[in-house]
């Protein structure tokens, strides 16, 4: 059979039908459950979701490590199963868990990649320059030696160096501070400019805002997919800050509330959400918190954020489910 | 702080020195008893080298702490009974079931075994676990692993329980009853100190300090930082505090 050739020309990268996998004996485990979606050609997606969601069994099936137990999916109009070979030599891969050669040198690594892929460092340098200055002056250092931050650097380069069409981030930012990780999306804009496909995982709910399109994703499904703009919109109720001198009575307080629909810490305050046909404004409830006892209480109503997305999602699917 | 300043933790100058690298520059602070301490930071700024002198895991190379009212220089073994620990990382046996963790870790602590199935049976019952307590932790949803993950933790009541990034990962709602665990654990008296890189997490603290290069560069309430550094929120506190380090990435 003649191998499929890419479709560039394409406006989609990445597209999947119902892709789904299974663990365990009897399949009993359904880590990624008919999950379907299409990446366009440069954009930045994010795959949203806590841990255990099944973000890294959809990248490993993705980029053709694992083979899918149901459904199908495409990389430039190649499929993952039968043109996993082709597949290989067009994407990046960067796994969540640190995955280069602890004994070689940043330098070594680098070469190594490249040769791999038939090419070499100086051919695409264009494409990792702006990351690897900043790691070169460790360049004869060995890769196991680095700080966090210098590996993931490192590791972003090798995934890089043969001028990927679609790069695949897994978990890039997680248990990286807040400093670091702008920094390293700042670095994902600047690829983007370049026109490689991006998608990214993250667990961080505040990184949804910097991509594209997002899907959130949890227990293997995919619960809303959209531009992040979009599916702040969507959020149904009206949403409150609240806040109050005791935080935890506040809660409390909120929690107990008739008129409550959801209520949950916020950072500084917390979030109230009342059900859309009702007729409560922030009067009400700020009578309701002095009834209480409350003092110095704030209420405002507020933009919905993508996590308040998640956890109205999540408080919904629950529901469903009739847990909890 | 509504309850009274008994101290908890307290370091004087504390500092590490690995060779001619500083990993810990003197620190000095106090953690009050019931408080929750957020012990925030980039990563590479010695919080993990700073939080294991604590645990009387490794033994400071100036300066003096004790945790408890224990010395970190020669009564590690008696902080170590006083204190829980937990991380994204560590955190119970998966080949285990609930009631055998439970059993494990209460061991390890001294309880009796009368202790430990009453407790065992109290917690079970709060944690609505009683169809799940023979069930091996492997087949638990993640986010039931961490919350019996730090009702572990304090199973025997510890003095102090230091949480490494207890939240990684975990998706919003399930972080949100972990906090709330931390805060009835706080009403009970036990001391919180917790790592997080959530700033809203910062926020639930009743103080925060800030590792920068090895040195705490700011400490206070949330809302005494924010205050302090004419910020909006604590990610922009942060910001500010962590982009002048020099070390690290």
């Amino acid at each position: 059979m003649e191998p499929q050739s890419n479709n560039l020309n394409s406006n989609v990268a990445v597209e999947a039908i119902n892709l789904t996998k299974t663990y365990g004996k009897k399949n009993e485990v359904l880590a990624v459950d008919a999950v379907s979606f299409s990446v366009n050609r440069g954009e930045l997606f994010g795959i949203i979701g806590p841990d255990g969601a099944g973000k890294t069994s959809l990248f490993r099936m993705l980029t053709t490590l694992l083979l899918p137990n149901g459904g199908s999916a495409t990389i430039d109009g190649l499929d993952i199963v039968s043109d996993y070979k082709n597949i290989r030599r067009n994407v990046g891969y960067m796994p969540g868990k640190f995955s280069l050669y602890q004994d070689m040198t940043i330098a070594e690594n680098l070469n190594f990649f490249a040769t791999v892929f038939n090419t070499t460092v100086q051919e695409n340098y264009h494409l990792i320059e702006d990351i690897y200055v900043q790691i070169e002056k460790f360049k004869d250092r060995r890769a196991g030696k680095l700080s966090g931050g210098m590996k993931q650097k490192l590791a972003l380069c090798c995934a890089l160096i043969h001028k990927p069409t679609v790069l695949f981030l897994d978990e890039p930012t997680t248990g990286v501070d807040p400093v670091s990780r702008k920094e390293f999306w700042e670095m994902l804009k600047r690829l983007k400019a370049q026109n490689i496909t991006i998608v990214v995982s993250t667990p961080y709910m505040d990184e949804a805002t910097l991509c594209d399109r997002i899907a959130l994703i949890q227990e293997g499904k995919i619960l809303s997919i959209d531009t992040p703009q979009n599916i702040m919109n969507s959020y149904p109720n009206p949403l409150f800050n609240v806040k109050a001198d005791n935080m935890y009575k506040l809660l409390q307080s909120l929690s107990s509330w008739q008129h409550t629909l959801n209520s949950y810490a916020f950072g500084e305050y917390a979030h109230l959400s009342i059900k859309k046909d009702n007729p409560i404004d922030s009067n009400d409830i700020q009578a309701y918190l002095n009834a209480e006892g409350h003092t110095n209480s704030i209420v405002k109503k507020v933009q919905p954020t993508v996590e308040d997305c998640f956890i109205e999602l999540l408080s919904n699917k629950n529901v469903a489910h009739g847990n909890q | 702080m509504e309850t009274n300043k008994e101290i908890a933790i307290k370091a004087e100058k504390m500092g590490k020195r690995f060779g001619d690298f500083t990993a810990v520059k003197e620190i000095s602070f106090e953690v009050y008893k019931g408080e929750i301490f957020g012990f925030l930071g980039a990563n590479g700024a010695g919080k993990t080298t700073a939080m294991r002198m604590l645990c009387g895991l490794s033994i400071p190379s100036s300066g003096s702490a004790t945790i408890a009212g224990y010395d970190v220089f020669k009564e590690t073994d008696k902080i170590k009974k006083q204190i829980g620990y937990m991380s994204q990382k560590f955190s119970l046996y998966e080949d285990l079931t609930i009631l055998e963790n439970l059993e494990f870790f209460g061991g390890i602590y001294g309880l009796t075994n009368q202790e430990i199935a009453a407790k065992s049976e109290a917690l079970i019952q709060k944690l609505g676990l009683e169809r799940e307590a023979k069930k091996l932790v492997a087949s638990l949803p993640l986010g039931w692993k961490q919350k019996l993950a730090f009702c572990t933790a304090v199973f025997h009541d510890p003095k102090i329980v230091f949480l490494d990034e207890p939240t990684g990962g975990v998706d919003p709602v399930t972080r949100r009853q972990f906090w709330d665990l931390i805060y009835e654990a706080a009403a009970r008296g036990i001391t919180i100190f917790v790592t997080t890189h959530y700033m809203d997490e910062a926020e639930y603290c009743d103080r925060i300090s800030m590792m920068v290069d090895g040195a705490i560069s700011a400490l206070g309430s949330p809302g005494d930082l924010k205050k302090q550094f004419n910020a909006a929120d604590m990610d922009e506190v942060f910001y500010q505090l962590a982009r002048v380090a020099k070390r690290g990435d």
